[in-house]
């Protein structure tokens, strides 16, 4: 996207001084990113055999699956604990901060199922910010879940029927969250390359997230996101 | 107490100072209640689970009931972690305790024996249920009369080639028809994670009594309670009127 087609109010002096490109993603928010994705896709890509007879018959080895499946499964919360943790979290702590906080107009977004239209974008929209409070909550009880199914030993035996039974449902909703997130992704390139690069135009920010471009101009500090 | 979504606005204080996000005042914590939603939610379906998918497959029926995540499919189960392999040539089955005769019967043998199909539910005691599974197999009563029981004897122990599991029947719940040691399952052989070669199948109780990869057949003088039993599952597992469970019955 070229900063040619931005039309309207001229650039504020200190988005100009800062180039025509922003850094949205820092690379310890990166690499928190790629590595629970990773971690997801190993884990649905090994739920499947587990689940489907059809396919397990294909792929065979069941011992080993339920090995990997399991142990991707412990280490799920290990790419964003390791990305909060040290001074280099500093971003993805304001970032998740921003996650969280969602202004009156997503609020309705979100009320009335994504169809008031939000007409100052935060720098992640209300869809993102759901996504990410979902991923927290479905690596959690997903973690939760499997635990008991896996090291039932100190439970009582009812929870592991109510185990699998939320791992199942909650597995289900997350092949298709994961889905329509990869689908937004593949058909909004500029968003997807901010997850590689790191970087935004200041173009794409007005069109896309317009608060948090006037937030940046309007008070920049350095290193302040 | 954090403000409801209508509301629109979060406490100023401490909240505020502590967010450097601009203008906190009108941002409402949705991320944190989603998550503590889900939590919540994750830890009552675990808790209470046993009911809900009990009183949602009632309310669909067993039709729409299996299309339902986790309704009419195998899961597999191990409590060792690996599959032992045996192979078909080397199996043997072990039939001991107070009989007239010690057998160690090999495929072969259980397969020149009067074979008895039968085609029944599976209902596995966490909820699932795969309708209409094809058996075949050896009626346990008839490996019994091949050893010959001793007047006395009141059940049987039942070991499976993983080392771990154990099972028992009584002598009555054995001499069923519908209790079988099983060498095919699904239409073929068993296969290795079904428990294969040869396993056990109950059908009128829950799965864990069909015991996996079956070694020793034992006969006892009274029952001793099998792995499962040990943690906590009833010892005879009929199917909607035991463990708590009220699943239709075994069709």
């Amino acid at each position: 996207m070229s900063d040619a087609r931005v039309a309207g109010a001229p650039a504020p002096a200190s988005i100009a001084a800062h180039g025509t490109s922003l850094v949205r993603f820092d690379a310890a928010e990166r690499a928190a990113h790629w590595a629970n994705a990773t971690l997801f896709l190993v884990l649905i890509a090994t739920a499947l055999p587990l689940y489907f007879p059809s396919i397990e018959a294909a792929v065979g080895r069941r011992a080993l699956v339920a090995d990997i499946h399991t142990w991707c499964g412990v280490a799920l919360p290990v790419p964003l604990a390791v990305s909060l943790a040290g001074p280099w979290g500093a971003r993805l702590r304001r970032d998740l901060r921003r996650v969280n906080r969602w202004s009156a107009e997503e609020v309705r977004w979100l009320r009335s199922f994504g169809t008031h239209r939000v007409t100052r974008p935060d720098k992640f929209s209300a869809g993102q910010k759901l996504n990410a409070a979902f991923t927290a909550g479905a690596i959690l009880v997903m973690l939760a879940s499997g635990s008991v199914l896996r090291w039932f030993g100190p439970f009582p035996l009812s929870f592991r029927t109510g185990a699998t039974f939320v791992h199942d449902v909650l597995a289900t909703v997350i092949v298709v969250v994961v889905s329509a997130h990869v689908a937004l992704a593949v058909s909004h390139p500029t968003a997807l390359r901010s997850m590689v690069t790191g970087r935004v135009s200041t173009a794409w920010a007005r069109r896309h997230a317009v608060a948090w471009l006037d937030e940046q101009s309007g008070e920049f500090r350095p290193g302040h996101s | 107490m954090e403000p409801t979504p209508s509301a629109g606005r979060a406490p100023g204080g401490a909240a505020a100072e502590a967010d450097p996000v601009p203008e906190p005042d009108r941002r409402v914590p949705v991320g944190r209640r989603v998550l503590l939603a889900m939590a919540g939610l994750g830890i009552a379906g675990i808790v209470a689970g046993a009911k809900v998918q009990g009183a949602v497959g009632r309310a669909l029926g067993s039709g729409l009931g299996g299309y339902l995540p986790g309704g009419d499919r195998f899961r597999i189960y191990t409590i060792t972690g690996s599959f032992p392999q045996v192979a078909p040539d080397a199996y043997r089955l072990s039939v001991s305790g107070l009989v007239d005769r010690t057998l160690a019967l090999s495929l072969a043998d259980l397969r020149s024996m009067p074979r008895t199909s039968l085609v029944r539910d599976f209902q596995c005691v966490t909820g699932w249920r795969v309708p209409s599974v094809h058996w075949a197999g050896v009626r346990l009563a008839d490996v019994l009369d091949a050893a010959g029981v001793h007047r006395g004897a009141a059940a049987l122990t039942f070991d499976s080639y993983d080392g771990a599991d154990t099972e028992s029947l009584t002598l009555d719940q054995a001499r069923r028809p519908d209790v079988i040691v099983a060498y095919e399952m699904l239409g073929g052989p068993i296969t290795t994670a079904h428990g294969g070669p040869v396993r056990l199948y109950v059908a009128p109780m829950y799965g864990y009594k069909s015991l996996k990869w079956l070694s020793n057949v034992r006969v006892v003088d009274s029952a001793v309670p099998g792995f499962w039993e040990r943690n906590g599952y009833s010892v005879d597992a009929w199917v909607g009127a035991s463990n708590g469970r009220s699943d239709p019955p075994i069709q």
